[in-house]
């Protein structure tokens, strides 16, 4: 049951019996997803379960072998890899990808610009960057800043799009306590506004943000509840075997 | 200096030495010199287009030659038809564009790597060459334009005034019109660079991917770029036609496209003046082993390459940018770290 | 029904040229991802080689079969070690330093030994099929084909020689804590390919003629065999050599020798796009 068909609302996105396989490899089996306007979901999974893929899949940079995925209720799921973008996805990736060789506001400006007017998108540019904190940073080539700020202006360049949907895959990785803390609370400040599907490993960042997670186990999904009960479930326990909760 | 060169301060720099040159020099030299010249300028045009194509499309054709010789068919083929060469000028950009943008669709929306990119246009300049090579029978011809085959067109007419077709071009009318286009180009891909539409497409060289996921089309802006480069490589074409009223299938073949992208390792990739550069200092080079025995050119340029390649890789302007950078910095007052972070941008880039 | 048996000779001998003239690029790109656009140099390489060989009293078929192999392999090692080792990884360099490896060496032997054509008899003579007479020599290149194909196979499947190159190009990083030098493997790798290149200069200089530009002719064709054969070194190469091969054939038996090459460049564009990872990217996946 669809959450479309249980409050009657589309909901923002949807995945429905999606699949994909790569060669031998069955990297995301069956999956059901559903993601309502504003809502923000966290999903995890030990490396391998597929998270990664399942983003690449919502934004285009990887085609379905069988399934649907529904944005706003219109199939995407056969699109050009730059479409979804168009759309309103934004995602912030694993392994922050940026022009590097550009400098910190050109790399927000060019997100800003495809979406407005040249004045506004200088505008939109300097108060995306006020808002992650790098405005200072501007001129600074985004390839000589450590990997912290790195992440910042990544999410900085996808928040300048205003995309209704961001995805963040490992948003505080590499992070310091204190960056860690600034990151969810930028992370709860901008789901006022935006739907946002965050792929974590720590337990502790994730309680300080989500409502909802989903877990995700060798390509399927497996739980989906709130984080406490995700925490206690036995089955969620066991395949993370040796892995501590932080 | 990454940042002057990039700044309208350079661009403005280049075109003013251009212009000086436009009033000065045939004033300063005699008209077989200018002669020279000119082919220096000619091909510099042509240097320009695949140092556009690449240094800020990230577009590595192998085959820039083969737009470089459509133009100058082109141009013959029309102007030996038609008389008056106004519409032959422009078919000259016309058709290489066209042929441009058709193979860039090919390449571009069939997704294919950059690898293939160098195999396919290698292949398309070779398909060229191949074919009006062996068109030297009488039948072959297009109008009252006999092909010619490996002999090529002689006796190309030459551009005249715009519906004037008795007032043809001088040697000092075709310095004025290959340095003055050249300005223009030059100018005008500045511009280009510059615009918002200049700053997706070095966006896209940088990182394609991110480009996409912003929801930029790569396809549509390398196709765009490779169409403009196949443009103004026609014009050179052209221009070439006019200079030598003679072309011939060796303009399609692997020598001249090898040329070509030794002109923009050695000037250096990722401007626009490095090109200019590297094409002069090699065509230079070029007649000078021409007029002595002892090393032969082919052996000269593969060493040029090979020891760009190797030792060079960012090219002449850039390197010695660089050196100037560091020279300055040395000379800076103390207290001034050697890791200091780039100048700050003009403020007319974030416009 | 002559007719028929030449125009199968002819396309069994299209096919076998190609698989000649690009083993050994096929080789190195295969196994190293080299594009190594000196390739028809080696070839020319090859068949100066030949020539000099046979000026210096050499029987004709082991200069062919030993000295070019030899002469040009140990030219490929030593350039291996000067320029190709330096660049790897970086692929588009690769192909700007040894296009500057072709012009160079054009330049050297056309230095050396001048720019005119030295011809080789074809030996062996020729037979006839009804009205038509056909040279034993193009016998001969499909019989070295066939051969070199199944040698490569073995080598590749059956010696520890070739084991150990197919596991360093999987994984060079295991092939080195195995105690395998990776750089040796590539080193041997590009030797055997420049060998292989030498080799098929040898023996098409009776049917071209000896000049320092013959390469030029054959780096496309064998460029866009490999490429278009795919991944699989073997079974893309012999893919790949059959289609361009006898669409090469057949377009110049239908009209000129000029159509035929221009066919085959045409038919590599459409392939491409049609299969943008060669024929074994998509067709017999996972085979040698």
């Amino acid at each position: 049951m669809t959450a479309a068909g249980v409050t009657g609302v589309t909901p923002l996105i949807e995945t429905r019996a999606l699949n994909v396989r790569f060669g031998g490899v069955h990297a995301t089996r069956d999956v059901n997803f559903s993601l309502a306007e504003a809502e923000l979901r966290c999903v995890i999974g030990p490396n391998g379960a597929g998270k990664s893929t399942f983003f690449k899949l919502l934004t285009g940079q990887v085609k379905p072998t069988s399934g649907q995925i529904l944005f706003r209720g219109k199939d995407i799921s056969r699109m050009q890899p730059h479409e979804p973008g168009r759309m309103g996805i934004g995602i912030k990736t694993q392994v922050p990808s940026l022009f590097n060789g550009l400098s910190v506001w050109e790399n927000v400006w060019l997100s800003a610009q495809r979406v407005n007017l040249p004045q506004r998108a200088k505008d939109v540019t300097r108060t995306t960057l006020e808002r992650v904190g790098m405005l200072a940073e501007s001129e600074a080539i985004t390839g000589t800043l450590a990997h912290g700020q790195r992440q910042w202006v990544e999410l900085a360049v996808v928040l300048a799009a205003d995309p209704p949907l961001i995805l963040l895959d490992e948003p505080a990785a590499g992070m310091s306590d204190a960056e860690v803390a600034r990151t969810a609370e930028l992370i709860l400040e901008i789901n006022r506004q935006h739907a946002l599907v965050v792929v974590e490993h720590d337990m502790s960042f994730i309680r300080m943000i989500a409502k909802k997670v989903t877990v995700l186990h060798q390509g399927q999904v497996i739980r989906e509840d709130t984080p406490d009960r995700i925490m206690a479930d036995p089955l969620v326990q066991q395949i993370y075997l040796g892995k501590k909760p932080h | 200096m990454a940042r002057f060169a990039a700044s309208w301060k350079s661009a403005a720099l280049c075109i003013a030495i251009g212009v000086l040159l436009l009033i000065f020099l045939p004033n300063v030299i005699d008209d077989f010199t200018l002669i020279q010249v000119t082919i220096y300028l000619v091909m510099s045009v042509l240097a320009v287009s695949l140092g556009f194509i690449w240094g800020f499309g990230g577009i590595l054709c192998f085959g820039q030659a083969a737009f470089f010789g459509l133009g100058a068919y082109t141009y013959a083929i029309s102007v030996v038809n038609m008389g008056d060469s106004t519409v032959p000028f422009m078919l000259s950009i016309v058709v290489p564009a066209l042929f441009a943008a058709l193979l860039g669709y090919v390449i571009f929306y069939g997704r294919l790597s950059d690898v293939y990119m160098g195999v396919i246009t290698l292949t398309v300049t070779l398909i060229l060459f191949n074919l009006i090579n062996s068109t030297a029978g009488p039948e072959w011809k297009i109008g009252n334009a006999p092909l010619g085959g490996f002999n090529g067109i002689p006796a190309i007419p030459p551009l005249n005034w715009p519906g004037n077709a008795d007032e043809s071009i001088t040697p000092r009318g075709m310095f004025n019109l290959s340095l003055g286009l050249l300005i223009v180009v030059y100018a005008g891909l500045r511009a280009l660079i510059s615009s918002r539409i200049g700053h997706v497409i070095v966006a896209i060289k940088e990182n394609e991917q991110r480009a996409q996921l912003l929801g930029y089309d790569p396809r549509a802006y390398k196709l765009f770029v490779f169409t403009l480069g196949g443009a103004i490589a026609g014009l050179a074409g052209c221009l070439f036609a006019n200079w030598g009223s003679f072309t011939s299938p060796t303009i399609f073949g692997l020598a001249q496209s090898a040329q070509i992208i030794i002109w923009v390792i050695v000037g250096g990739l990722g401007t626009l003046m490095g090109p200019v550069v590297g094409c002069v200092l090699i065509q230079w080079l070029t007649t000078q082993i021409g007029t002595q025995q002892t090393f032969n050119s082919n052996l000269v340029l593969g060493a040029i390459l090979v020891l760009f390649v190797l030792l060079v890789p960012k090219g002449l302007v850039p390197s010695i940018g660089m050196l100037l950078e560091r020279l300055g910095r040395r000379s800076a007052p103390a207290g001034r770290s050697s890791d200091a972070k780039p100048v700050a941008l003009a403020k007319e880039q974030q416009a | 029904m002559d007719l028929a048996a030449i125009v199968v000779i002819q396309v069994l001998y299209g096919i076998a040229s190609l698989v000649i003239v690009s083993a050994g690029l096929a080789v190195i790109f295969g196994m190293m991802k080299v594009i190594n656009l000196a390739h028809g140099e080696f070839m020319m390489l090859g068949a100066y080689a030949t020539l000099g060989a046979l000026k210096i009293g050499i029987n004709l078929w082991v200069a062919i079969f030993v000295a070019a192999p030899l002469v040009v392999g140990g030219i490929g090692v030593l350039l291996e070690r000067l320029v190709i080792r330096r660049l790897y990884g970086r692929m588009i360099d690769t192909m700007l330093a040894t296009w500057g490896l072709s012009l160079l060496l054009v330049g050297v032997v056309t230095s050396a030994f001048g720019n005119t054509t030295a011809g080789i008899s074809t030996p062996l003579g020729s037979f006839t099929v009804g009205a038509y007479s056909v040279s034993v020599y193009t016998l001969l290149i499909i019989g070295v084909a066939v051969v070199l194909g199944v040698a490569l196979r073995a080598v590749l499947l059956k010696t520890q020689l070739g084991l150990i190159a197919r596991g360093t190009m999987q994984n060079p990083a295991m092939a080195d804590a195995l105690g395998i030098s990776p750089s040796r493997v590539y080193m041997v790798t590009f030797g055997v390919g420049a060998a292989l290149s030498g080799l098929a200069g040898g023996l098409l200089a009776p049917l071209t003629g000896v000049v320092p530009t013959m390469g030029g002719a054959f780096i496309a064709k064998a460029f866009i065999t490999v490429i278009g054969g795919g991944p699989a070194i073997l079974a893309g190469l012999v893919g790949a050599s059959t289609f361009f091969g006898a669409i090469n054939q057949i377009a110049a038996f239908l009209s000129t020798p000029v159509f035929g090459e221009v066919a085959l460049l045409f038919a590599a564009i459409v392939m491409l796009r049609l299969l943008p990872q060669g024929i074994t990217g998509r067709f017999f996946k996972g085979s040698l």
